[in-house]
């Protein structure tokens, strides 16, 4: 899809300059308008007094709302404790769905043995164990960290598995054929192959640890977190502070999802040209 | 926007239908050897089960938590067996896939909708792609607490909240299946005069619908994955969720576990019966996607 959309945009600039500037400003200029729009309505209808102004605060409330947060620096140490969590979390569900999922895909064995309860897991919402997390660990990031590594481990190693077993058997046999086994398989052949799919499975597990860590958040009520911050704001009629929450929340989501994880692909798996090249 | 990658959903679906992909068993003893492996794989399968009992059963014998809040599985499926009976695990799990269905349905429409106009429409494309895009990662669940403030608690903002958590996975998912719709079709049906309704009931939605299928049921698990938290919420009079966050308080830790089944059980179901079987009537049939 990217190389097909893309091609007739490059050819096009190369003759006739104006088209493709057209091309990029007018889906941009409607996007603003309708952004402008949307604001605009909702600050009539703030200002319109159906509601009172502390349940939908006009705009002009919540960016002062956010730069007070900014400015006596709790919004970073909110953001950090929240990212710290999914980090720590992700990495546990790596350091435990890597392994599994490789043995998976390699031996029928395991496959056999780790399939069906990855199959009952899977399905449980992370967020239906934090009562009972909460009783056994207490509030607090023990549990929360617990909560986002059930969210993200199962779609991990689904992911992992996938990868390794869907990778062309030609590849393997060719490798052997040239007796290479064990770490070098591994390390010239597994690895590579499944890397497409492993970082489509990171991706994935990133978004169900996002909304697991939010959804941690509000329910076991660590002491710092953007969850936390939504939920005492909750407490005491603070949309602003909730409405300002979910603007950090909504830019992080699009910035990991847009930069972080498209420069990870592009580093790893396109550099290598192991997305064309595993004919997905 | 083409550059975003594969959709998220799609792939995840393509994994399965590649594992679906089995290699067949072939030469003379195929029959004796499937009956074999299939005994094996209950064995190899069950064994994991029997290890995670064994582990549990000694964690609760050797007292790593109090008693109170590690029950032994016996218990666990005793009082899931009592709450069964006495209908109260059944009452919980109707008013759960009432809101969902009534949250589910309501996104899926509005879904397909904005879906299919943004993605036949270039202006409206335009103007609800960055406001989609951004809204899309935000985890449903966080809007929670703001709907309470606007809606009050039970069953109205419950219902709101999953069709607006759900709606942003199907209206993703229908555009890029529109998108996804060769060209040449649309201009061979052109070629062979179809009015601009007929190339959309016949070419557009059919050529979109794996997509669609899709974005629902990924749309269907996402939504019951926050419905069950939702549910703890906003103190809703029954349900799954609210379930397990009232024994909470009453540290019935049993009853947690018994619904903590029942709600993995039930999601398994609404994923393999409901959705499969969609599937199957519908694109498999018309060998658009292997099953």
């Amino acid at each position: 899809m990217t190389a097909v959309s893309r091609q007739p945009v490059v050819a096009i600039a190369a003759t006739a300059p104006s088209p493709a500037r057209r091309m990029r400003v007018v889906p941009f200029a409607r996007g603003a308008i309708a952004i402008a729009l949307l604001l605009a309505a909702w600050e009539y209808f703030a200002r319109s007094g159906i509601f009172s102004q502390a349940i939908t605060p006009p705009l002009e409330t919540i960016v002062a709302a956010l730069v007070a947060m900014i400015a006596d620096g709790s919004i970073f140490r909110h953001t950090l404790a929240t990212m710290l969590r999914v980090a720590i979390g992700l990495t546990i569900a790596l350091a435990i769905a890597i392994p599994l999922g490789m043995l998976m895909g390699r031996h029928p064995l395991w496959e056999r043995i780790l399939r069906p309860p990855l199959a009952v897991l899977m399905p449980i919402p992370s967020l239906a164990w934090v009562p009972l997390v909460v009783l056994w660990f207490g509030i607090g990031n023990v549990a929360t960290v617990l909560i986002v590594v059930y969210a993200s481990t199962f779609s991990l190693l689904y992911n992992v598995w996938m990868g390794v077993r869907t990778i062309n058997p030609l590849w393997l046999r060719a490798a052997h054929a040239m007796n290479a086994r064990g770490a070098r398989l591994f390390r010239h052949v597994v690895w590579p192959a499944a890397l497409p799919s492993i970082i489509t499975g990171v991706r994935l597990a990133f978004g169900r640890a996002w909304i697991a860590v939010i959804g941690g958040e509000l329910l076991a009520s660590p002491q710092w977190g953007l969850g936390k911050l939504i939920f005492d704001a909750k407490e005491f009629l603070n949309a602003d502070v909730m409405l300002a929450a979910l603007l950090v929340i909504g830019l992080l989501g699009l910035f990991f999802e847009r930069v972080v994880f498209q420069l990870l692909e592009q580093v790893t798996v396109n550099r290598w040209g192991m997305a064309t090249g595993a004919g997905r | 926007m083409t550059s975003a990658g594969p959709p998220r959903g799609s792939d995840f679906a393509a994994a399965k239908d590649r594992a679906a992909a089995k290699p067949l068993a072939l030469g003379r003893h195929a029959l004796a050897g499937a009956a074999m492996s299939r005994l094996g794989t209950v064995a190899a399968g069950s064994l994991a089960f029997v290890v995670m009992a064994l582990a549990w059963q000694a964690a609760v014998w050797a007292g790593v938590f109090p008693p109170k809040l590690f029950p032994g599985l016996a218990a666990v499926a005793e009082t899931l067996v009592r709450l069964t009976g006495n209908g109260t695990m059944v009452a919980a799990a109707a008013a759960t896939l009432f809101r969902l269905l009534f949250g589910f349905v309501l996104a899926a429409v509005a879904g397909i909708v904005v879906g299919l106009l943004m993605g036949r429409v270039q202006w409206i494309e335009d103007a609800l792609l960055p406001i989609v895009s951004f809204m899309y990662p935000i985890p449903g669940i966080a809007y929670a607490p703001l709907f309470v403030l606007w809606f009050g608690l039970g069953d109205v903002p419950a219902i709101l909240l999953v069709a607006v958590a759900t709606s942003f996975t199907v209206i993703i998912n229908t555009w890029k299946g529109v998108k996804a719709v060769k060209p040449i079709w649309v201009r061979s049906a052109q070629a062979m005069g179809a009015s601009e309704r007929a190339i959309f009931a016949k070419v557009i939605l059919p050529g979109a619908l794996p997509y669609v299928l899709t974005g629902l049921r990924l749309g269907l698990a996402s939504a019951w994955r926050i419905l069950v938290a939702v549910e703890m919420l906003m103190s809703v009079t029954r349900g799954l969720g609210w379930l397990i966050f009232g024994s909470q308080q009453f540290l019935n830790t049993d009853v947690m576990l018994a619904t903590i089944a029942v709600i993995g059980i039930v999601g398994m179901l609404l994923e393999r019966q409901v959705f499969m079987r969609l599937e199957k009537a519908t694109v498999v049939r018309w060998g658009m996607m292997s099953a």
